[in-house]
């Protein structure tokens, strides 16, 4: 095969430019490869995230023309080599160096999710049971690789830079994923309404269609997740009895 | 106290030191939860006898130490054998989901060299479920996470290592971290090879600190090479095949179509292995009266044996061999399906990455370069190095595989002796508490930290050697940089030391060694040492891969000497290590450990030490279980 032209975002905190590298392209490579190949060959001290090369850990995430993707499993093939090929850094995170962003946020903000809480064992040595049907049910969630591309084309996050009123895609899977595990006995619906701000996703589904691990993310986390918040916070009858409960409270509280 | 590397053994020492009430300090190379422990796949070996209630410690502590050729160290074995299971169940407790039995308990697969299914799993993504449900319960527990930080020099003071210092990466300020202990728990060093599993990370960083500070490695020689990784396309040669795919029914065959592992299987395993094809698959489909496939035999064997049909050249298209799962299909009812439930990541990878679905056509597979057995050398019950402080867990340490590591041991590893390192290495900070570094020593790491890029500012001449007589006196930085005749500047960059010495250790040092070569490869391993130390790079601090790869030169070529040398005193054929010019088993050698220290001198030393003893009572368990 012949060479071909990339344009990869060069540039800091304080901006960049998109620069021209040229290298060869053999059978098979993927965008990773061919920014391994430009750092080895012309640009040293090009910075970019990578680890498993393989799909499975979610550190290479970029905007490859313009999609968001992890550049070990996006082949050269799959793309137009006859004009440049462009390889941009996340946009809805703040740029770092290069190719690299600050996705730190998403760590802050997954620490603020109350963790898991398991029921009691269900056994006496300490174990539980639990049904091949409710472990897949849930399976699916936890396939996220945290490659935070889900949060980077979220035009909450990318747009409207809500980063402090809403927890983005990823979070509110981490979320479900808590929510549906058979042992957990936690209740993050409240959280889900505050600090999670789940209000703001208005299902336009951006998340889903570029999930590598092709998550639904819309429909099997993000969906369920508002239907308990409506049933908790929306329902007239529960509403009328949390006003009860509320009363009660009040009245058998401590002087 | 400081755990320097967040895989499964990182984070679990620092969830146990936390729990014990220390303060704990937690550096990684790359973000939380990307370390190589979120790649394993098959499953974590546990003897919860969930699927055959013949399964115990004992018959686990057999396996691993008939699998590590008894160059395991026996109490290791034991407590590795004897602890997995509350370990395993411990993850569940913290959020973990396995995949089930059909009574709701914890389910277990088949994998090379355990006799029993053994392996808990969630389909093939084990380690990802390991490392996330690990993540999620320390970010809770007071931690100090530091990502995206690399550590280059321990700190000593009087006779103990009471810190470290190294770099982040983002704005490549130096950091000097005060402990008063240091768990290293960095992994492995296959970036010391042409063709791996492992990524940008392994560059012994874990092994070369311990090294530096005066602390023996062990079992350098024992390198394992993975009998299935991917081999095409060329971008993806070494990516890792689960062992998982040969656990659900997956064969081997050669380009003629023929089941070769039935051809050669060892004496040692002989009465454990199906001798025709139809039991080997009531052995996959559980049934207990039948014998595992041969494909299920130790990974050094397999890969040995797969390197031999393709040198004798029934090897296929691209120079690998077939695997093939593809064929169940004639045994069972919607295989394809099963297949993609049972190996989803399997599927997906050869789908995108290859082109080729394995639910209906064999994948092309080969040896890869994929975990180290060798280590730090360290005490059984605390994980401590002979370095006092320093204490390492997982990869990096050493003593519990022996001559080669089986499926599944690794993620159990990580979990029995993460905890012990963080409960000891807590223990011992408590007692000892923190002390002062010589300042000399912080200004000697901090100069060779920078010198690649100082080097490049200044241009600077090697020939000068202040900079490298510094470092080389602080036993930090560049290797024998003080004693070594300096080349008269580098005329490599970085990227390309490093690729000539995976091209070398791969072709020279690799699967099958011999004498002459590996003594070529250590001359030119000395010689890339030299294009080391005067290595420039340009650009500036802020993440600066050129600089980092320049830094990591030091570990790799470390590692690679090591290991070499080990190899070499290690004139037999044993477990990884096979030696065409010594291709039996040695008496004498069977007795010993391969140890490598830094002699006063400077200079790397290579001593035989005898093994562990095993006691009376873990001899007849062994006996007693052929």
């Amino acid at each position: 095969m012949a060479r071909a032209v990339f344009r990869i975002w060069r540039g800091d905190a304080q901006g960049g430019e998109l620069r021209e590298y040229s290298t060869e392209v053999t059978t098979g490579m993927v965008v990773l490869d061919a920014v391994h190949q430009i750092q080895a060959e012309s640009a040293n001290d090009l910075a970019v995230r990578w680890n498993c090369k393989a799909g499975k850990c979610g550190s290479c995430s970029a905007e490859v023309n313009g999609n968001p993707r992890l550049m070990c499993m996006t082949r050269l093939s799959d793309l137009p080599l006859d004009r440049p090929v462009t390889i941009e850094p996340m946009r809805a995170f703040p740029p770092l160096r290069d190719l690299v962003t600050d996705v730190s946020w998403n760590y802050a903000a997954k620490q603020r999710i109350k963790p898991f809480k398991p029921r009691p064992p269900d056994a006496p040595d300490g174990t539980w049971r639990i049904a091949q049907d409710d472990v897949d049910r849930v399976q699916e969630l936890r396939k996220c690789i945290e490659c935070f591309l889900c949060q980077d084309v979220c035009h909450v996050l990318r747009e409207h830079r809500l980063h402090e009123r809403f927890a983005g895609p990823r979070l509110l899977v981490y979320t479900a994923a808590l929510e549906m595990h058979p042992l957990d006995v936690e209740n993050r619906t409240a959280d889900l309404r505050g600090e999670q701000g789940i209000g703001y996703c208005n299902i336009t589904k951006c998340c889903t269609k570029v999930c590598p691990e092709g998550i639904t993310i819309t429909d099997n986390a993000i969906i369920p997740l508002k239907e308990r918040v409506v049933d908790q916070f929306y329902d007239p009858l529960a509403k009328l009895l949390r006003v009860f409960r509320r009363q009660e409270a009040r009245d058998g509280g401590t002087p | 106290m400081l755990v320097i590397g967040a895989g499964g053994a990182g984070l679990r020492a620092a969830i146990e030191a936390s729990a014990a009430g220390v303060k704990v300090a937690v550096v990684s190379k790359s973000l939380l939860g990307k370390a190589h422990t979120v790649m394993a796949e098959g499953g974590v070996a546990a003897a919860l006898a969930n699927v055959d209630d013949r399964d115990s410690w004992q018959v686990h502590f057999a396996d691993t130490m008939r699998g590590g050729q008894y160059l395991n160290n026996p109490r290791m074995a034991e407590l590795h054998a004897r602890e997995a299971p509350d370990r395993v169940r411990e993850l569940e407790a913290w959020g973990a989901l396995f995949d089930r039995t059909a009574d709701g308990r914890i389910l277990q697969r088949n994998f090379g060299g355990h006799r029993y299914p053994r392996l808990a799993h969630v389909g093939d993504r084990t380690g990802l479920e390991m490392i996330r449900t690990l993540q999620d319960h320390g970010i809770h527990r007071g931690i100090d996470f530091h990502m995206e930080c690399t550590m280059t020099a321990l700190l000593a003071a009087g006779g103990r290592v009471v810190g470290a210092v190294g770099y982040d990466r983002e704005r490549g300020r130096a950091l000097v971290f005060r402990a008063a202990a240091v768990v290293l728990a960095t992994g492995g060093i296959g970036r010391a090879f042409e063709i791996t599993s492992n990524s940008w990370e392994y560059t012994g960083d874990g092994l070369t600190l311990a090294y530096d500070a005066g602390a023996e490695l062990i079992d350098m020689e024992f390198v394992q090479f993975h009998p299935t990784g991917m081999v095409w396309p060329p971008s993806v040669r070494g990516i890792l095949v689960t062992e998982g795919v040969r656990g659900e029914g997956g064969v081997l065959r050669n380009r003629l179509g023929r089941r070769f592992m039935f051809d050669d299987v060892p004496d040692l395993y002989k009465s454990q292995t199906a001798d025709n094809e139809e039991e080997g698959w009531r052995y996959c489909q559980g049934d207990k009266t039948a014998r595992r496939p041969p494909e299920l035999l130790t990974r050094d064997h397999v890969a040995r044996c797969i390197v031999r049909e393709i040198k004798e050249g029934r090897g296929s298209e691209h120079g690998g061999v077939l695997l093939d799962i593809s064929w169940i299909a004639s045994r069972m009812p919607h295989a394809a399906e099963h297949i993609r439930k049972k190996l989803p990541s399997m599927y997906h990878q050869f789908k995108e990455l290859a082109g080729i679905d394995i639910t209906r056509e064999p994948m092309e597979i080969g040896p890869t370069t994929h975990y180290m057995m060798g280590g730090v050398r360290v005490d059984a019950e605390s994980q401590m190095s002979t370095v006092p402080g320093l204490f390492a867990a997982g990869e990096c340490a050493a003593g519990l595989h022996g001559a080669n590591r089986l499926g599944g041991n690794s993620l159990s590893d990580l979990l029995v002796f993460g905890k012990r390192a963080g409960e000891h290495a807590a223990r011992f900070a408590r007692e000892h508490g923190q002390a002062a570094p010589d300042p000399a020593q912080i200004d000697a790491a901090v100069i060779a930290l920078y010198a690649p890029l100082d080097r490049q500012a200044s241009g600077w001449s090697p020939a000068g050697g202040e900079t490298a007589a510094a470092v080389g006196a602080m036993g930090v930085g560049a290797a024998g940089a003080a004693s070594a005749p300096v080349a008269a500047g580098a005329e490599l960059g970085p990227y390309q030391i490093q690729r000539r010495l995976q091209v070398l250790m791969q072709a020279q040092v690799g699967i099958v060694r011999r004498q002459e070569e590996m003594e070529s490869a250590l001359a030119q391993i000395g010689e890339l040492e030299r294009q080391a130390v005067a290595v420039a790079v340009g650009g500036n601090r802020e993440y600066n891969p050129g600089w980092h790869t320049a830094l990591d030169l030091h570990n790799l070529l470390t590692v690679a000497a090591a290991v070499t040398r080990a190899a070499l005193e290690r004139r037999e054929s044993r477990g990884a290590q096979f030696r065409d010019d010594y291709p039996g088993k040695d008496e004498a050698l069977g007795k010993v450990n391969v140890a490598i220290r830094r002699g006063a001198d400077g200079e790397m030393t290579v001593t035989r030490v005898p093994l562990v003893p095993a006691s009376a009572e873990q001899r007849r368990i062994i006996e007693e279980i052929q």
